[in-house]
């Protein structure tokens, strides 16, 4: 049953960005942007956090769980330790995510070649 | 009467051309997405059954998740991928890890420092600076509106 919520959730979020591609201007780098900070805002208001309840992966796994991670983080920094906690717990609740990209992403296009397109 | 049939005409233009590519378009970034997050699903499930707690389990699905996603772009099937799914392969971290590793790769012959580790952040630079930038606004929000 979570396979199956995590699928409608997740789908729906890309359908989403894909309609945007279709209908308008904007480039793939645009969606992530938007979907992420659409994900910070909905996250500091406390409307993504029923989404993950219900899509748990579906939710947490397109670009606007990782703004939700980023802000949800960075509130309770806040609420641990005040304006220093606000600057720091974003990060710090992302830092896995962020750490992973840069190692993986630096290895993989170092040992690989771009493939000729056909 | 001339521009009315030509307004007639530019309507049944539209109307017939675009839509199927959009419905097709938004059907396999459908699929692909909720495939990719179904996936992360199954991760989630696995890594949960290692007891660890829920905010663990996320920090490390996404770190499997972006593993894949560089790989499979290294390899050159999450291009493929990426051109049925449309967004259904953009928006999912994976895609992240694709817009990372795909001009660094691509940029490589300018070297290590201003191709692969500079060419790196062409995506992902925008997508830190606009996430990171507004999460430490949304905390400092959270102070300045909860004391009073």
């Amino acid at each position: 049953m979570e396979y199956l919520k995590a699928f409608l959730v997740g789908g729906s979020i890309c359908v989403i960005g894909q309609i945007i591609l279709d209908r308008t201007k904007l480039t793939p780098a645009h969606i992530l942007v938007g979907f992420l900070i659409i994900g910070v805002i909905l996250g500091g208001i406390g409307w993504y956090e029923p989404l993950v309840k219900f899509g748990e992966a579906g939710a947490t796994v397109p670009i606007s769980g990782f703004g939700y991670t980023l802000s949800r983080g960075s509130i309770e920094g806040a609420k641990a330790k005040g304006i220093i906690g606000a600057f720091t717990g974003g990060l710090e609740a992302a830092a896995g995510g962020i750490a992973a990209a840069i190692l993986f992403g630096y290895i993989m296009a170092v040992v690989s070649n771009p493939k000729t397109k056909d | 009467m001339d521009k009315m049939t030509n307004k007639d005409y530019q309507k049944f233009v539209e109307e017939k051309i675009p839509k199927p590519i959009y419905l097709k378009n938004a059907i396999n970034a459908f699929l692909i997405g909720g495939l990719i997050c179904t996936l992360g699903q199954v991760i989630r499930n696995i890594l949960f059954s290692y007891n660890l707690d829920e905010k663990t389990v996320a920090i490390g699905t996404s770190i499997i998740l972006i593993f894949l996603g560089s790989l499979l772009t290294g390899l050159g099937i999450y291009d493929k991928i990426g051109k049925h799914g449309g967004a259904g392969a953009t928006v999912p971290i994976t895609g992240f890890a694709n817009s990372i590793v795909s001009p660094a790769m691509e940029f490589k012959r300018e070297g290590f420092i201003f191709g692969v580790a500079a060419r790196m952040f062409i995506i992902a630079g925008p997508v830190l600076v606009y996430g990171v930038g507004s999460s430490v606004i949304m905390g400092i929000l959270y102070i300045i509106l909860t004391k009073r």
